[in-house]
């Protein structure tokens, strides 16, 4: 049972660690991808592949993971980016680069086509990816709280007047897609190292898509909400395992009712930080109408 | 020798002319008015100055340097900031958010730092803030720095585009209708702050507008647009007795409504 209890969570934080990347990218510059399992799936076969067939020691391949899924980040993002695709148009372009990923894994050599790399040594432990979560939050949360951060807000709130502001719209963009690329090539290798068994069909646009609304349900423009609402998708699932096929409606009904309820997300804008847990505690200052901080 | 020049500059969408042959000089530290009916052009211009159009012909000079069809980003390394007549203000961020990123390039810190949050990032972004509370007590938003920009009464957001824009420190201000659905008060009021502000930071300033009283008490040399072609230029006295300007614009009965 504990073994259960750990493995849900170490599962929930992996996909904490690609949501928080997405976060960065769909939530402060506005572009929705609907791709990003394709990262996720470069960064895991990269890890898996050296360390499966090379030998290579297990954080190097986490490493080249991260470097490979970057640089592919680059090169999907300089011809899509570059053009200025409208946010629609983007989110096509990655739903055409994710499904061509995972057809390419289907059908190379290396990754063994649809049989996938069975018995990945299993080097992943909840402390590591613990470890691994704490940083990519911090990490985060310097990138958003940062000029760089602010830019990419700005471009995603207006983006003819962040240009005014000396803004390079595609910089900005390219800076957070490399950014969630990456973070998605450590949370596969991440996967990789812990299951010990991947195939291209783990990697499909239902991953993406779970990705994409975990960004969306817990809102747009935060890094916590994104947080919470990828452990919640990972464990509420699992929770309802009893129920069955009752559970795929629970969570589509979850889905909807998010939607109509708080279209802004789960958090909206905000963030869960030590301040606003202090001040939910103590009574609400009379009049003072927030804002009095600082 | 003029800070702005535009020679001969003419914008086409499709078949549309949106501006034709538009040559106009803007000498530094003066206060210049556009204007003209709806649809003349005059945002047009604007946007061919700062580089969301390029033009189809013609060319356009900043300071002595080429400027035509510049990337809109480079603009503001030049020296030019504008506001916006349909006001782009960042919405969902706070009023000090907002000049915080114009702010922004000015205190430089690489990526890299910036992700480990370094001893120098924090103390540049205290001076971001601290310049821009700076610019917002110039325009007196100081004590609305926290409130979210979508929530200021429009007059306070006008004036917080103009900060927001002074943030960037430029040397020609570009002011697309900043007195709009503002009373006659408020305009007034608004005339008085961009003179100061004229005046404290040394600007040049291009500007457009439809109320004519704060035009006509700013403005020390004004042109007037009409379909697209420059009507004519001079001061407010040879604009207001312009009989083209008056039939095209102003309307035959201005000066007897104004003498009242």
């Amino acid at each position: 049972m504990l073994e259960y209890v750990s493995g849900i969570i170490t599962f929930s934080l992996i996909y904490v660690i690609a949501t928080v990347g997405l976060a960065v990218f769909t939530g402060f510059t506005g572009l929705f991808s609907l791709g990003h399992a394709a990262f996720f799936a470069i960064g895991a076969y990269t890890a898996g592949i050296l360390t499966y067939f090379y030998d290579v020691n297990f954080w190097a391949a986490l490493a080249a993971g991260v470097a490979v899924s970057s640089l592919v980040g680059v090169l999907i993002g300089y011809p899509t980016l570059r053009a200025k695709l409208r946010s629609d148009y983007f989110a096509i372009a990655t739903l055409g680069f994710g499904e061509a990923v995972r057809v390419l894994l289907e059908n190379l050599d290396i990754t063994q086509g649809a049989r996938g790399l069975p018995g990945i040594a299993s080097e992943t432990t909840l402390p590591i990816v613990i470890v691994f979560t704490v940083l990519v939050l911090w990490v985060a949360r310097n990138f958003v709280h940062s000029r760089y951060g602010r830019a990419a807000i700005a471009v995603r709130e207006d983006f003819v007047a962040a240009e005014m502001m000396g803004i390079n719209l595609f910089q900005v963009r390219m800076r957070s897609l490399v950014f969630s690329a990456g973070c998605a090539g450590l949370a596969g290798g991440l996967f990789a190292h812990y299951v010990s068994f991947i195939q291209p069909g783990m990697f499909t646009a239902a991953l993406s898509t779970q990705l994409t609304a975990s960004v969306v349900a817990g809102g747009m423009g935060s890094i916590t909400g994104p947080t919470v609402a990828a452990v919640l998708f990972v464990a509420v699932p699992e929770a309802l395992r009893m129920a069955s096929m009752w559970r795929l409606v629970a969570y589509g009904f979850l889905l909807v009712a998010i939607m109509v309820f708080r279209p802004q997300g789960l958090f909206g804008f905000r963030e869960i930080s030590w301040q606003s847990c202090v001040r939910c505690f103590r009574k609400k200052p009379a009049a003072a109408g927030g804002g009095a901080g600082q | 020798m003029s800070m702005l020049e535009l020679k001969g500059v003419t914008k086409n969408f499709g078949g549309i002319v949106a501006c034709k042959d538009i040559s106009l000089s803007v000498a530094p530290g003066q206060i210049a008015g556009l204007i003209g009916p709806n649809g003349a052009g005059k945002t047009t211009v604007f946007n061919l100055i700062t580089g969301v159009y390029s033009p189809t012909a013609g060319s356009i000079s900043f300071a002595g340097r080429d400027i035509t069809a510049i990337r809109p980003d480079k603009v503001v390394t030049h020296g030019i900031a504008r506001t916006f007549q349909n006001i782009r203000l960042f919405r969902n961020l706070t009023v000090l958010d907002n000049v915080r990123i114009a702010v922004d390039k000015e205190v430089d810190y690489a990526l890299g730092e910036a992700l480990v949050r370094s001893p120098r990032v924090k103390s540049r972004e205290r001076e971001i803030c601290a310049l821009a509370m700076e610019h917002l007590e110039e325009v007196g938003l100081a004590d609305k720095a926290e409130v979210r920009a979508d929530s200021l009464p429009y007059g306070l957001q006008r004036k917080l585009e103009i900060a927001r824009a002074l943030a960037l420190r430029p040397r020609l201000l570009l002011l697309d209708e900043p007195a709009a659905g503002m009373n006659p008060e408020e305009s007034l009021e608004l005339a008085g702050l961009v003179r100061i502000l004229h005046a404290r930071h040394d600007l040049t300033i291009l500007l457009i507008e439809h109320h004519m009283d704060v035009v006509m008490e700013l403005c020390e040399k004004i042109f007037v647009l009409d379909f697209g072609v420059k009507l004519a230029e001079g001061t407010a006295e040879e604009i207001q007795t312009n009989p083209e300007v008056l039939r095209a614009y102003l309307g035959e009965g201005y000066k007897r409504v104004r003498s009242q």
